[in-house]
């Protein structure tokens, strides 16, 4: 074929190019127009409140629809500290079964025990949350919150966290309900990145007379520091926007108590109930502010997340 | 190469004879169903160098990997026979024997220099923070023994904190055969060790077998016949997971009594 035989293939070839090129960047470009929209509508529906009560609005506890008084602290402090409970309660038993079925467990176990975590990921979370309210919170009202008011209550300074009356539902409730949600994806990350750890630094390990509870503390965990903290981050993003099972548990109270036994409300809860009934701007407005303060927070974990994962595989890994 | 052989045989004949570090004894190892050793016999004699040399697939890797219990990290593996550790006399692949015991005694250098992404320092002492040896002077003591037995002391004394991975290949084969001695292994195992390293490379860790060997017992495996020639005083030719001839270096290089042996020395297959 001469040169000019070959043009119009290539002229041909290059329209193709510059139209698949163009096709990608279009669908990259989308999600950017619509994280773009959603911070937009956010902001204009908050719009009113975000007026009225400034950043006021966060450190404000009062919620009062009748005298239109509204304040996010409370959804927030019941945000903040219900997923910190599930991630106390989720993260080393996640550990625990990542170390399990990476390096102890005997091939025969390992496929259902994977498995049965998987399932565990995909009970939706209504499920959870009708067995919270009917199955767990009973058990923690009638056995284990009298036992940790008599015994922790008096305790001084965390006692304070177990004091009141026991009414099931509650921060810790709710806790442990997303402790629960958040394990398949926090054990199921931490499984994969124990996985990459390289054989032959384990192996080095071994060599030198290293058990296995010596190799993943010295070589597997400083190796996958960066994927641990990655996976803890997710369950942190899920526990924070989970709706429905927390609001069948937490007892959906606007108000602070010191106690982790109280009932409490989150903001995805907020949201959730009272946007049916939610008359007049002002109300409507706040809710949207508190869906935006939602929305920062996991943009906020996420963003911190991303910086961890680079300060320490910057210097982790070293090569 | 011959003439040393020989100045070699006459010195031994002179000293007594070695004494004998492992009796390996109808030893089989099995992967699942698949029998990967078949009867293996060998002595290894203290303070003296071992090859096992043979065509890829032959077994001497696995074989290696029995003195330190390795296999036991792999689900569904299982030895018979034994490995008769002296003085004590005790089996090394006995299910009642710890296979950490095992490889707290038995070293191993492996195929890909592999320090731990820490210091020199760290790597060299990791081994001794395991036996539980916290004391910073004995540590600091035992890290330039170990340092200066893997002849890299000079190289690295000035930069002990820096990471282990920041050393070029052959330093860190040293770095690693450092590691190992640090412990006082009664056998050091070197699965192929310089396969990944460059002639100059591999040229130091050779003199450094040569240097070892006047304190520690090695067992090594090489692809590399003259590398076996030159490090070892005692060979053995494994094939096909068996034990085709073992003896003494300059024997089985000079005068193979095995047509199998002499096939793979002369270089007919492998």
């Amino acid at each position: 074929m001469t040169p000019d035989d070959l043009r119009p293939h290539v002229c041909r070839e290059a329209r193709i190019e510059r139209a698949f090129r163009a096709a990608t960047f279009s669908s990259a470009l989308l999600v950017l127009i619509l994280l773009a929209g959603v911070v937009a509508t956010l902001i204009i529906g908050a719009w009113p409140a975000l007026k009225t009560f400034g950043a006021g609005f966060v450190l404000r506890e009062k919620w009062n629809p009748v005298t239109e008084v509204f304040g996010g602290l409370g959804p927030l402090y019941g945000t903040v500290v219900t997923s910190l409970i599930a991630l106390l309660f989720a993260v080393p038993v996640s550990f625990g079964i990542a170390v399990f079925l990476t390096e102890v467990c005997p091939r025969w176990l390992r496929g259902p025990i994977a498995t049965a975590i998987e399932l565990l990921a995909s009970i939706p979370s209504i499920v959870y949350g009708i067995w919270g309210l009917f199955v767990l919170a009973p058990i923690l009202q009638r056995d284990v919150q009298p036992w940790l008011i008599d015994h922790w209550g008096a305790l001084p300074g965390i006692g304070r966290w177990f004091q009141g009356p026991p009414y099931g539902i509650g921060l810790l409730t709710a806790g442990l309900v997303l402790a629960i949600m958040i394990l398949p994806f926090i054990s199921s990350v931490m499984r994969e990145v124990f996985r990459m750890a390289p054989v032959s630094l384990k192996e080095a390990a071994y060599g030198i007379g290293a058990t296995r509870w010596n190799v993943v503390w010295h070589v597997v965990v400083p190796w996958s520091r960066a994927g641990l903290v990655g996976g803890i981050m997710l369950g942190l993003g899920r526990a924070l926007g989970e709706t429905m099972a927390v609001t069948f548990v937490i007892g959906n109270a606007h108000r602070i108590s010191a106690s982790l036994l109280a009932p409490a409300t989150t903001i995805s809860s907020v949201i959730a109930n009272e946007f049916s009934e939610a008359v007049g701007e002002l109300y409507v407005s706040s809710l949207f502010y508190l869906g935006l303060l939602l929305f920062m927070l996991t943009f906020a974990v996420i963003a911190g997340a991303r910086l961890l994962l680079r300060m320490s595989s910057g210097a982790g890994r070293g090569a | 190469m011959m003439q040393s052989g020989t100045a070699e045989e006459e010195r031994r004949a002179a000293a007594p004879a070695p004494r004998l570090k492992a009796r390996v004894e109808a030893l089989s190892f099995f992967y699942g169903d698949f029998q990967a050793l078949k009867n293996l016999n060998i002595e290894v004699r203290e303070r003296h160098v071992t090859a096992l040399i043979g065509p890829s697939g032959c077994g001497k890797s696995t074989f290696l990997r029995c003195f330190n219990r390795m296999h036991d990290l792999t689900a569904g593996t299982r030895y018979e026979g034994c490995i008769r550790l002296y003085p004590e006399d005790i089996n090394l692949v006995a299910h009642d024997v710890d296979p950490i015991e095992v490889r707290m005694r038995i070293g191993m250098v492996f195929q890909k220099p592999n320090p731990f992404p820490k210091s020199i320092f760290e790597n060299v002492a990791y081994g001794l923070r395991l036996r539980g040896v916290r004391s910073r002077v004995k540590l600091d003591e035992a890290v330039e023994r170990a340092l200066r037995g893997a002849a890299l002391w000079d190289e690295v004394k000035d930069r002990l904190s820096h990471s282990g991975l920041s050393l070029s290949g052959g330093q860190q084969q040293r770095l690693c055969i450092a590691r190992a001695l640090a412990t006082n292994p009664e056998i050091l195992l070197f699965d192929e060790p310089t396969s990944a390293l460059d002639p100059i490379a591999t040229a130091r860790i050779e003199e450094l077998i040569a240097v070892l060997r006047e304190q520690v017992t090695v067992v090594i495996v090489t692809h590399n016949m003259q590398q076996a020639a030159r490090v070892s005083d005692f060979t053995a030719f494994m094939y096909l997971g068996e034990l085709v001839e073992v003896g003494e270096t300059s024997r089985i290089f000079t005068n193979p009594g095995k047509k199998a042996t002499e096939d793979y020395i002369t270089g007919r297959y492998g």
